[in-house]
């Protein structure tokens, strides 16, 4: 089946409107020199005020990214080269102090939230404003403004119930015994090219640790925000869900819109221990590039995370409509019996986008299950992959996995592929990988055909809730771009 | 659209592996059949470069990344000596049920066997020889095809074969006509007991517009001494033409068995493979068919059956390249013991092939705690207006199922072998004939008896 004509009018109504986000903020900043050798790794630390092990962990890191060899076999990506040395890898707006009030704030920081539509209030707290905390908040934020963490919002709220939330270098005085433990403990500094890369030279990020029982009680979100040219952004997420707690965790991203690439190589690293819970979603909206495919922002990602405790649960969900390339893939490491690993994905390319993006699932321990649900629309140019694996050891007794990929392809110039690897070691384990939508929903066919509806309406219905529930994982806050997406119809969906 | 350059030693092979087998291709090149055509000789030479340059793959290849060929390095391989002529057969297999012998041809170590072999039964001009009897007399009737499908170019091992291309079954079907017989073709490993032997059969069907056939063929082992059989088959199904090709595999398990089968359908060509898997240590089947012609129809389907230290990979490749064709894979298998299976599946859409038509389907069983199945199922589409599906499962025997033949007082072990032979059935379902699916029927029989 083809996409029908609204599809394809949805669809170009999401990607082809104008970005938004695509201005610069004129500000003074601080910027490193260009080039990257240990000196800039100990100039980022020495920034940073770093501890010693701070320093030798991320020289250690570049001296193995040196030997390494980037990862261009695989993944169904087609780019130039990238010259590292030919990029800034600091870049900070500059401040005296942690401004007092909004008088003290660089207005242009002020106008660039404004811009990128945050409301006044939010705005304010953003801008690191003391004391404009307090009414009844439903979501602290770290806004990371290139290099730096420019303000992190309800801290003392958060700090009542021992909630640590705050940028990733303050963590690092803050807490170092947490850092130390978790930093590199689900992404190793060898792990891979892009990530080895963050280890060296990362520069700013979230850290997040949620204490023993405690239900984190607002949204916690990072906003990242590329200004500076020539620069990439190299950002580190932790996040730690003691015994018993839960934790919603929103990211989202913009860039400028410039005509030469930039690079964004972030890693992620989430633990869950016993019956902790981590939702862990993000709207991607990094600059994609113009129509003719020039410019935007180069997207190679690292995101994992471990389930080390029995019952614990991490849930991925991802909104991708930006960045030229993507390469991401957010996984769980299934340590805890009965933990629970989950992979949701809407992905939408268009022009001259390429996405390789999916997810692994690595089945350790006893009644592990996993839910993978990816749905790619290619549009224009575009390609787009799911890439996924899953992997059930042979202690896994008694895993479990669904997974369902379904992509779209609007135009006979774009391409929608599909990587799934399974290998499984433990007999009693179950996986399934469907892709068709007729398959997977026979029995509620069945249903609305026995009630009446034509076979084609069903689908249609089907499909539309199917898709809705995907994106009803996201929390509120991306309520307003999930439901550009929702309407989508998947009916000419290929596996 | 390709993100990789191929540069002289590529990530994933070992060019070192190939030494060995250059050596001996050294020492036998002179003999091969057809020698001093030049055509010929370009081919054997354009293979045997290839394979120096790449050599065996290596896991780090993405192709081969669940199949590792290590093994073969450590056992220094020979061609066969002779055609093993002392060693006489009392039966050979055969799907035939009445006993009587239809048209066949029989290699034995990768050699002719003319005096086993028979043309009985065949239309007048069909034929049906071997291929070193036609390079030696009728070069021309193989000369416009050999090598047209299956190219060494990234293939390492089709590269090996055709370095040592020399003999093997040759099929041609005229236009319009029907061969009606089932024609069998025979491979036996013997070996020898003073050293692992390789053989490279080369097979060639070429099928003209509006003609049918169905071929059989039959891979079996005999005695115990270590063999490599590393077979390329190419066949062309001409317009409106079908080709119903089936093979079983029961080799013993201290053999090798690595097979490339590549298909190219013309418009409104059938091809229709189906590959049944139970013997050898480890075994390979490649099947790439490549739907050239509008409304072409490929069935690429099979099932295996392993057990002790066995380990088989399915690989397959259709090529949707022209609009409005169907494809459809069906795979069904069981792994017992520490046995180990592979299944790559990769459907490609080109821009063009608007309303193509795929579906693949794999399902496996795994009996024992250390059974281990590693799936790959692959599309890649440039198309929008195309059904593809492909679904894959993994599991054991359903607790439901089981409780429900026993508790109608059926003992564990047989609802099991139940269960078991329902499961495998689904997929030989997929052999329209019905003789070969009888045939092939007992061999699952007898696997699981022999449990």
């Amino acid at each position: 089946m083809a996409a029908t004509t609204e599809t394809v009018e949805q669809v170009r109504a999401v990607t082809e409107q104008k970005y938004k986000y695509g201005f610069t903020t004129d500000i003074e900043s601080d910027v490193a020199p260009k080039g990257l050798n240990e000196d800039t790794v100990r100039f980022i630390s020495a920034k940073k005020e770093e501890p010693e092990w701070l320093l030798e962990w991320r020289l250690k890191a570049f001296r193995v990214w040196q030997e390494m060899e980037e990862p261009r076999h695989w993944a169904k990506l087609s780019y130039p080269p990238i010259d590292y040395q030919d990029a800034h890898y600091y870049a900070a707006p500059k401040m005296k102090d942690r401004p007092k009030s909004l008088d003290e704030v660089d207005p242009e920081l002020l106008k660039t939230y404004e811009k990128l539509g945050i409301p006044l209030r939010e705005q304010e707290i953003l801008a690191g404003v003391e004391g404009a905390e307090g009414k009844s908040p439903a979501i602290a934020v770290d806004a990371v403004f290139d290099s730096v963490s420019v303000a992190t919002t309800f801290k003392a709220k958060l700090e009542e119930m021992g909630i640590i939330f705050c940028s990733i270098s303050e963590a690092v005085h803050k807490c170092p015994e947490l850092v130390q433990k978790y930093l590199g403990s689900v992404v190793p500094y060898t792990d891979n090219f892009y990530a080895t890369l963050n280890c060296a030279v990362f520069t700013d990020g979230s850290f997040v640790y949620i204490p023993k029982g405690v239900r984190c009680p607002m949204e916690l979100s990072t906003y990242f925000r590329i200004n500076q040219a020539n620069t990439g952004q190299f950002e580190r997420t932790l996040i730690i869900a003691d015994e018993g707690s839960y934790v919603s965790y929103l990211e989202g991203c913009t860039a400028p819109q410039r005509d030469e690439n930039q690079l964004h190589a972030a890693v992620v690293e989430l633990v869950a221990l016993d019956d902790a819970q981590i939702k862990y979603s993000t709207v991607q909206n990094w600059y994609p590039g113009n129509a003719e495919g020039v410019g935007g922002i180069y997207n190679f990602v690292t995101k994992r995370g471990a389930c080390r405790g029995r019952n614990s649960k991490i849930s991925w969900t991802q909104v991708e409509t930006g960045s030229a390339i993507t390469w991401k893939y957010p996984s769980c490491i299934l340590q805890g019996d009965n933990s629970v690993g989950e992979f949701y994905s809407v992905a939408i390319t268009n022009n001259f986008q390429q996405a390789d993006t999916g997810t692994k699932m690595i089945h350790i321990g006893k009644n592990t299950r996993s839910t993978i649900v990816s749905k790619g629309i290619s549009a224009g140019r575009a390609q787009q992959t799911y890439r996924g694996l899953v992997k059930i050891l042979p202690k896994a007794e008694g895993a479990r996995n669904h997974t369902q990929c379904d992509s779209l392809l609007i135009g006979d110039q774009c391409g929608a592929h599909t990587v799934p690897y399974i290998e499984n070691r433990n007999r009693t384990a179950r996986v399934e990988h469907e892709a068709t939508t007729a398959k997977i929903s026979e029995d509620q066919l069945f249903y609305c055909r026995q009630r009446g509806l034509s076979e084609e309406d069903a689908v249609s219905l089907i499909v539309n809730g199917f898709c809705k529930e995907v994106l009803k994982e996201l929390p509120m806050e991306f309520a307003v771009e999930a439901q550009k997406l929702v309407g989508i119809s998947l009916e000419g969906s290929v596996g | 659209m390709a993100t990789t350059t191929l540069t002289k030693a590529p990530r994933g092979y070992d060019p070192a592996a190939a030494t060995p087998f250059l050596e001996q291709l050294d020492r036998v090149k002179g003999g091969l059949p057809g020698g001093g055509l030049s055509w010929l000789d370009g081919l054997r030479d354009q293979g045997g470069a290839r394979f120096a340059e790449l050599g065996l793959p290596t896991v780090k290849n993405e192709s081969w990344r669940y199949t590792n060929l290590r093994a073969l390095d450590k056992l220094a391989f020979q061609p066969a000596a002779d055609a093993g002529e002392a060693v006489r057969f009392d039966v050979l297999p055969t799907v035939r049920a009445d006993g009587t012998t239809g048209p066949r041809l029989v290699f034995v170590d990768g050699r002719f066997r003319a005096e086993l072999s028979s043309t009985a039964g065949l239309p007048t001009g069909v034929e049906l020889l071997n291929l070193a009897d036609v390079l030696a007399r009728n070069p021309d009737l193989v000369a416009g095809h050999l090598g047209r499908i299956a190219a060494p170019d990234d293939q390492p091992l089709v590269a090996l074969n055709t370095a040592f291309l020399a003999d093997g079954p040759v099929l041609h079907v005229p236009r319009g006509v029907t061969v009606d017989e089932t024609i069998e073709l025979v491979f036996v490993s013997v070996g020898s007991e003073a050293q692992p032997t390789a053989f490279h059969p080369r097979g060639l069907i070429v099928a003209e517009a509006d003609s049918r056939a169905v071929i059989v063929e039959h891979h079996v082992g005999l005695g115990s001494c270590t063999t490599l059989s590393n077979g390329v088959t190419e066949v062309f199904v001409g317009a409106g033409a079908s080709v119903h090709h089936y093979k079983v595999q029961r080799e013993h398990t201290e053999s090798f068995h690595l097979s490339h089968t590549a298909a190219k359908v013309a418009g409104k060509g059938i091809y229709d493979n189906f590959i049944l898997t139970i013997g050898a240590k480890l075994s390979r089947n490649e099947v790439n068919s490549v739907l050239d012609g509008e409304e072409g129809d490929t069935h690429v389907s099979g099932a295996y059956m392993v057990r002790g230290g066995q380990h088989v990979d399915t690989t397959t490749f259709i090529d949707h390249a022209k609009p409005c064709c169907t494809s459809r894979e069906v795979y069904k298998g069981v792994i017992d013991d520490q046995a180990r299976a592979v299944f790559q599946g990769k459907i490609i859409v080109r821009p063009d092939a608007q309303k193509t038509d795929g579906y693949q389907q794999n399902r496996a069983l795994l009996l024992s705690d250390t059974a281990e199945i590693d799936a790959k199922p692959e599309l890649e589409i440039y198309a929008d207006d195309v059904k593809c599906s492909h679904g894959a499962t993994v599991g054991e025997l359903d607790d439901d199922q089981l409780f429900y033949l026993r508790a109608r007082g059926i003992d564990k072990d047989t609802a099991r072998g139940l269960l078991i032979g329902a499961f495998l059935s689904e997929a030989l379902e997929e052999i329209a004939e019905e003789s070969v699916r009888d045939a092939f029927q007992s061999y699952v029989a007898n696997w699981q008896n022999a449990r």
